[in-house]
């Protein structure tokens, strides 16, 4: 069946800020989506409050809105825009809840918009572990034994079935403490009444362990003539009990004969049907039973998902895209396959090289959390590797995560290293936990002569993996390295650095050898088919086996480096100045090739660049590629820190860098010579130094005076900053700090306590500078940028201070030679602006400031790089728009409920959102909503305050009062209240007597939590309200800057909700003759 | 340290490599499957008849082998080239090593070399004759010995690797439904499982039974099993077929789909190199769905060559060649593709039911 005809417009739902469990992939499938229903003639209209997304780039649709995903804004949207239709099933579980939502609410009936790719019902089957469970029993597809019971009896009756040990999982309890596990009567039959008593509806589900068992995947594709295929297979390599997200992964499954394989497959189809997925994507995962392989069903995610993204990018097949075409009526049959231009849709992929994914957690930054694995997703991103084995495959994922592995091995104790515990025994009984790197002690363990099968029993790893590792540890011995040739070397994936400290050579000795022995890359396709046709837009990995079949590509050419797996810190922000690049050169005629190993971004799409290398972002493997296609210049400053770390050895081996150059960027990071220029320019600064040792770093904080603010250099995200108020914290921090800083000095600054902050985004040509926004931070200083909300344009700052803060980066720029973008951090403190920081290259402000701005600053500085000038560009005023957006920050408190909710100068964001509004109130209360934070618009506020917050917060509680909100505060600050007139009721601290705060908010008393540091002795105290606050999903805010943006957000609770595209903002924006509106569409 | 190998192609490309399962020497054409799981169900098709066979997947023997997933009962390829053996196999049913399987049974191997490569060079010269040798690494003796190799391209196989004698496959006759004599021109095992799951006797004939020994036993229904070679060259086969059609249904699979064209007056060509995997998509030209098939030939049934009396069923998606047939006339139908699958998807098994109702109609 060709293209409905029935309907003309479609809603796309995005998936929101990135949070753990949620990434950038559904950028990519919403990208996907946005492109494939507008090339088809459909009027595209998309939702998603991220603006760091491509999917909200103005192109890709025909109206974008920059709104919360909730019903509300959604149904303003829908009365605005009367689409035909909604596709849900591209925005991962935000998009298919707010369907539901829509549905409940009977905005899709009053509308009469439908669904397509997915109905209500099948969702709602698919998601309810009981109708799921029932339906597939109907269809005979096996599942995990137990069920539901209500009472002890019906409990007790189970057993009979049920093998120990059994796992407990009460209904609908608050928090969803997750399953317990019964190992023999007693504690069944405990588990099962406190189950009972604690579940809301009494009912408890009772369920075989699967604890151990084989887990696999399997993607599934179907369209609406009831044709079903098979994308790829995925196996984790942890076993059961390690959410899918946090395992690492192999593709396609290792382990399974073909009728194993083929009843998964069946198995897969029959549950699409059975649950009624029309079209589309879906994902379905399976238990097998190590010893009997008995196979059981778990669960299908009616939508793409973080695993369909993984599966694209492991075969070349674009489900998102596809899944979206067969939502509007083509069946598999009637689209093409685009790699290999030949062939069709309708085919299963088959692949000849080992995919691995491992997952990229920083569990650095909470460190309250155990650093276990269990069925709760914790990692942040995550790498892909290819290679023609699962070895060369795993090692080469393991050193595209960039935490300073080489490969599959332990890191090496580096010289000096004070942090012993590197070299520490291997204490195998810390194999029974998944961990972040428990492969490497897997790796370590073989090394110490454990065998397979002590492993196999430990962690239930198939031991066809636990094989192929200690295959590797094999190779490592000593004796047997000494005698392989470099080319087995190569081909069991290990990097050039490992073989250098096998054979005691450097890394560059050992790559002039390998040359030498013409031991060279050879890179192969990724073409779905395993090379039974030839391919139009394949995409290229390296291995070392005998053939390369690529040939440079022709043309002028230029390499972008991609940023890697996601982290805190470094996001899909830096993906979306990426592929803003790629568009840039694009424009000016160059062909672009991409180099990156992140399976979830929509920079490792098959068909945005002329040609995409999945390969790790290192020194050896991005020389190898430059080497081989000798490309007129690479940038490297839109990838964030993970090309900039390699920056200046590429540039020392030849490679031409081009935009900034890395002496300019190295300028900019060594205080020393920064410190120079900020001199010759008439620049305040806070006051630094810098320390290599203890007594250096205690030294130069006492001559700056306390409280500093210190930091390892070379370090993005603030990860390890901390503000000292003492010589005893700063030994402290010194001796934590270590392992982060390896060798690179520690950074002391003065900190500027209380003062506003600003960032800056502009672009340099070298003669003329663009300034494209100035930004201004809720939070006050102290706080990490990535951490703070923020304004653009600024609402509090002096005329004279604006301009300061434009001539500095005006001149700064031109000093630094930026070719491209720089940022600027500074400070306003008492009339006088300081200079904080200042990074040439893209930061993670740039896709806000592009979205708020209409600015494509990421694609302009790439143009700039290759030789155009910023006049070519007729651009704009920065703030002559008239619209004002807040860009949000998003935390992942809740799932690390025991980390302190203080914001700080670590950086601990997932991700961000946007708020654009005519007005700051509504604006910050859009961007509250989309981060999650439920504004209250009545009730009671609670109050507790520093000494220094004190004075300001009167006004604040002035206003909640007015504005209809009762007060409570702890002693001290209810006291203050009071004496100004304010009537505040006093409640217990923890600690001082029952109920106390967190009663309060445990019953629902208290609705806003106003509560700002207060030192570590109050520590405790706060962080039980900070927990309190995240099970009760009640509004903490922590900075009083922060208080008082959420008053104004309380203010603008009754008016009414106004949605507007960023097209039409756009529009309004004082019209621009600019050549970007001539830059071709590039969607 | 297994000793090192070469592999030779008939255009003189070489690959090195190291030996897997016997050493020794041996020839045959050489091709490739895409297919990602069920190396031991292709080891022992029939079908592979002095064929050297590679595996795209990088990684073979990881299951092992059991007893249980055999097409026949014995390995029938000429030779396996590989890019990595497991040797340690993993998986609850496993009690060998593919190595260990193919040095039992004296099949020899090649690995370690770079099997991407050798099947791009295959699909773009075509299948060719190859020798895979552990003990010769002359290219001149070797290409001696290699051009002694006929062409697949009118060799009859089916006759080579068919039963000798008649033998029933599943005892108790009474009890079954129908009673099918099947044509062993290669048969794999699941063919003959499934059409005793849907209730059938069969007895299993040799290649070349005439028409006279099939009517003398009086099935319900005939079937033409798939098997090696050139169809072309299968002349009692066609003959017996041309014999029988009109007289008992017939279905047919593969070798049997092109045996049964040929019969009813079609031509064959052989395919530059071939279909061989498990993710072949076809469309059902009657129902307008696709199934994703498994497939194992080198010829194929010409479409322009079909006259007024077959009406083309099946086709295949990715190079629109025939994939299925039925006569007009008579109650015959055959596909090119695997239904019994094994391994491979299980898509088309309504086509035993077919069989099952041509039979039940013919009654």
């Amino acid at each position: 069946m060709p293209r409905r005809t029935d309907i003309e417009s479609i809603l796309i739902i995005g998936a929101g800020p990135i949070v753990i469990g949620q990434a950038c992939e559904f950028d990519y499938s919403g990208t996907q989506a946005a492109r494939a229903l507008k090339e088809e003639g459909f009027r595209v209209i998309l939702v998603n409050s991220n603006p760091a997304t491509i999917m909200t780039d103005p192109d890709l649709a025909h109206a974008t809105y920059i709104e919360p995903i909730t019903p509300d804004y959604v149904e303003a949207i829908i009365r605005k825009e009367n689409p035909d239709a909604i596709l849900p099933t591209v925005g991962g579980q935000t998009a298919l809840n707010l369907a539901i939502d829509l549905h409940k609410n009977g905005i899709l009936k009053k509308y009469g918009v439908r669904l397509i790719g997915a109905q209500v019902d099948a969702i709602e089957k698919a998601e309810d572990r009981e109708q799921f469970k029932i339906a597939m029993d109907k269809v005979g597809i096996d599942t995990a034994q137990g069920g539901f019971v209500h009472s002890w009896d019906e409990a007790e009756a189970l057993l009979e079935e049920i093998k120990f040990p059994i796992i407990i999982r009460p209904s609908f309890t608050l928090g969803g403490t997750g399953g317990s596990v019964a190992y023999n009567f007693d504690e069944f039959q405990e588990l099962v009444e406190n189950g009972l008593q604690a579940s809301p509806i009494t009912e408890v589900l009772i369920e075989e362990s699967l604890l151990g068992w084989k887990e696999y995947e399997l993607e599934v594709i179907r369209d609406n003539a009831d044709n079903a295929i098979i994308v790829c297979s995925i196996e984790n390599i942890d076993p059961m009990g390690i959410h899918t997200g946090d395992s690492a992964t192999v593709a396609p499954a290792m382990t399974l004969t073909d009728k194993e394989f083929q009843q998964m497959r069946n198995w897969s189809i029959l549950c699409l049907r059975t649950i009624g997925v029309e079209t589309g994507g879906s994902n379905v995962q399976f238990a097998v039973n190590p010893e009997t392989g008995r196979c059981i069903i778990i669960e299908m995610n009616p939508r793409v998902s973080r695993s369909s993204a993984l599966a694209s990018k492991a075969t070349g097949f674009p489900i998102a895209k596809i899944a979206a075409k067969l939502a509007v009526g083509f069946t598999l049959d009637e689209l093409p396959n685009d790699i290999t231009g030949k062939t069709l849709a309708a085919f299963e992929p088959a692949i000849d090289y080992v995919v691995t994914k491992i997952p990229r957690f920083d569990f650095e930054k909470f460190p309250s959390s155990s650093g276990h694995l269990g069925v709760q997703m914790q990692s942040v991103g995550e790498v892909m590797s290819i290679g023609r084995t699962f070895r060369e495959s795993i090692q080469k994922a393991m050193r595209s995560l960039e935490v300073g592995l080489d490969g599959l091995e332990p890191k090496p104790p580096a010289e000096g290293d004070p942090d012993v515990s590197r070299a520490r025994e291997l204490d195998m009984s810390a194999l029974r936990f998944g961990t972040a790197f428990r492969l490497l002690k897997i790796q370590h363990a073989f090394i110490d002569g454990q065998s397979v099968d002590d492993i196999f029993q430990i962690t239930k790893i198939d031991p066809w993996f636990l094989n192929q590792i200690q295959q590797l540890a094999y190779i490592q011995n000593d004796e047997i390295s000494k005698e392989a040739s470099l080319r087995e070397l190569k081909q069991n994936g290990f990097s050039d650095k490992q073989i250098g400290r096998m054979l005691h050579k450097t890394e560059l000795e050992i790559r002039e050898l390998r040359k030498k022995e013409n031991v060279l890359p050879a890179y192969k396709v990724v073409d779905t088919c395993a090379a039974e046709f030839a391919a139009e837009t394949p995409y290229c990995y390296s291995t070392y086996d005998e053939e390369n079949e690529i040939v440079p590509l022709d043309g002028k050419k230029v390499i972008i480096l991609g940023g890697g797996p996601n982290r805190i810190g470094q996001g899909i922000e830096f993906d979306y100045c990426c592929v803003q690049a790629v568009f840039g050169l694009q424009d000016r005629g160059f062909k672009t090739i991409m180099v990156n190993c992140n399976p979830e971004t929509v920079s490792t799409d098959f068909d945005l660049v002329d040609r995409l290398y999945f390969e790790p972002v290192t020194f050896e493997d991005v020389l190898n590629i430059v080497e081989f296609e000798k490309p007129e210049g690479v940038l490297v400053q839109f990838g964030g820190q993970t090309p900039l770390k390699i920056a200046n050895r590429l540039a020392k081996a030849g490679v031409p860098i081009i935009g900034t150059s890395p002496k300019s960027i190295d300028a900019a990071e060594d205080r020393e010579k920064f410190g120079s220029i900020l001199k010759t320019l008439n620049v305040s600064c806070p006051e630094f130094g810098t320390g290599r040792t203890l007594d250096e770093v205690i030294s130069v904080s006492e001559k700056i005076g306390f409280p500093v603010l210190a930091r390892p250099s070379y370090v993005l995200g603030g990860r390890a900053m901390e503000i000292v108020y003492s010589k005893e914290q700063l030994v402290d921090y010194v001796s934590r700090s270590a392992d982060v800083t390896e060798g690179h000095p520690i950074l002391i600054d003065e900190f500027l306590e209380d003062a506003f902050e600003f960032d800056v985004d502009a672009l340099c040509d070298g003669e003329s500078v663009h300034i494209g926004a100035v930004m201004q931070h809720i939070e006050e200083a102290g706080i990490h940028s990535g951490d703070s909300a923020c304004v653009l344009p600024p609402y509090k700052i002096s005329a004279k201070a604006m301009d300061e803060i434009i001539r500095i980066t005006t001149e700064l720029a031109l000093e630094l030679k930026v070719c491209g973008l720089i940022n600027l951090q500074f400070a306003f403190k008492k009339g006088r602006v300081y200079l904080l920081e200042a990074n040439p290259r893209a930061s993670r402000t740039v896709p806000f400031v592009s979205k708020a701005a209409n600015l494509p600053l990421a694609r302009i500085a790439a143009q700039l790089a290759v030789g155009a000038k910023l006049k070519e560009f007729g651009l704009h005023q920065w703030d002559s728009h008239h619209h004002i957006s807040v860009k949000e920050a998003v935390l992942p408190f809740n799932k690390f409920p025991e980390e302190s909710i203080f914001l700080s100068p670590e950086m601990k964001s997932t991700g961000e959102v946007m708020g654009i509004s005519e007005s700051f109130g509504q604006s910050f209360r859009k961007a509250s909503v989309s981060a999650g934070n439920m504004v209250p618009s009545s009730g009671s506020v609670f109050i507790s305050v520093n000494d220094g917050d004190k004075l300001n917060i009167i006004s604040v509680a002035r206003d909640l009062k007015e504005l209809g909100f009762s007060l409570t505060g702890t002693s001290g600050t209810a006291s203050e209240l009071n004496r100004n007139g304010l009537k505040t009721e006093t409640i217990f601290k923890v600690g001082e007597g029952r109920p106390n705060v967190v009663d309060g908010i445990k019953n629902n008393e208290i609705n806003l939590v106003i509560n700002t540091p207060l030192g570590a002795t109050s520590r405790f105290d706060e962080e039980a309200i900070g927990r309190a606050c995240i099970q009760k999903g009640v509004l903490a805010v922590t900075t009083l800057s922060g208080a008082e943006a959420v008053v104004r957000a309380i203010r603008q609770q009754d008016s009414e909700i106004s949605v507007y595209s960023i097209q039409d903002y756009h529009s309004r924006i004082f019209a621009q003759k600019s050549d970007l509106s001539k830059i071709p569409v590039t969607a | 340290m297994p000793k090192p190998a070469v592999l030779l192609l008939k255009d003189g490309r070489k690959f090195h490599g190291k030996s897997f399962g016997a050493e020794g020497e041996t020839t045959g054409e050489v091709c490739f499957n895409t297919g990602m799981t069920g190396y031991q169900e292709i080891l022992t098709d029939p079908s592979y008849c002095r064929q050297i066979v590679t595996m795209t997947s990088p990684h073979i023997g990881n299951y092992g082998v059991n007893d249980d997933d055999i097409e026949s009962a014995q390995i029938q390829v000429a030779g396996f080239a590989v890019k990595e053996e497991t040797v340690i196999p993993s998986n609850w049913q496993a009690d060998r090593s593919v190595g260990y399987y193919l040095r039992d049974q004296g099949i020899v191997g090649i690995q370690g070399i770079d099997t991407r490569a050798l099947t791009r060079h295959i699909r773009d010269k075509g299948a060719m004759n190859g020798i895979i040798s552990t003990e010769d690494d002359d290219s001149k003796s070797l290409m001696k010995k290699l051009t002694k190799i006929p062409d697949m391209s009118g060799l009859d196989l089916a006759k080579d690797v068919s039963a000798k004698e008649k033998y029933d496959w599943s005892g108790n006759g009474d009890e079954n439904q129908f009673k099918v004599a099947a044509i062993d021109f290669g048969i794999k095992y699941n063919i003959l499982r499934l059409l005793e799951d849907h209730g059938c006797g069969i007895t299993i004939f040799p290649a070349n039974a005439s028409s006279h020994d099939i009517m003398a036993f009086n099935p319900d229904g005939v079937f033409l099993s798939n098997g090696p070679g050139d169809p072309a060259a299968v002349t009692y086969g066609i003959k017996t077929v041309r014999e029988l059609l009109g007289k008992k249904p017939i279905f047919g699979i593969c070798l049997g789909h092109q045996i049964l064209a040929i019969a009813l007056g079609a031509k064959t060509f052989k395919l530059k190199f071939g279909h061989r995997g498990l993710n072949h998509p076809v469309k059902n030209l009657e129902t307008n769905t696709i199934e994703i098939t498994s497939q194992n030939h080198g010829f194929a049934v010409d479409l322009d060559s079909l006259p007024d009396g077959i009406i083309p069923t099946h086709l295949n998606l990715n190079d629109n060649t025939s994939e299925g047939i039925q006569s007009k006339e008579f109650p015959a139908f055959s596909v090119q593709y695997h239904p019994e699958s094994s391994p491979g998807p299980h898509d088309s098994r309504y086509l035993f039911e077919k069989f099952i109702g041509m039979m039940q109609h013919d009654s």
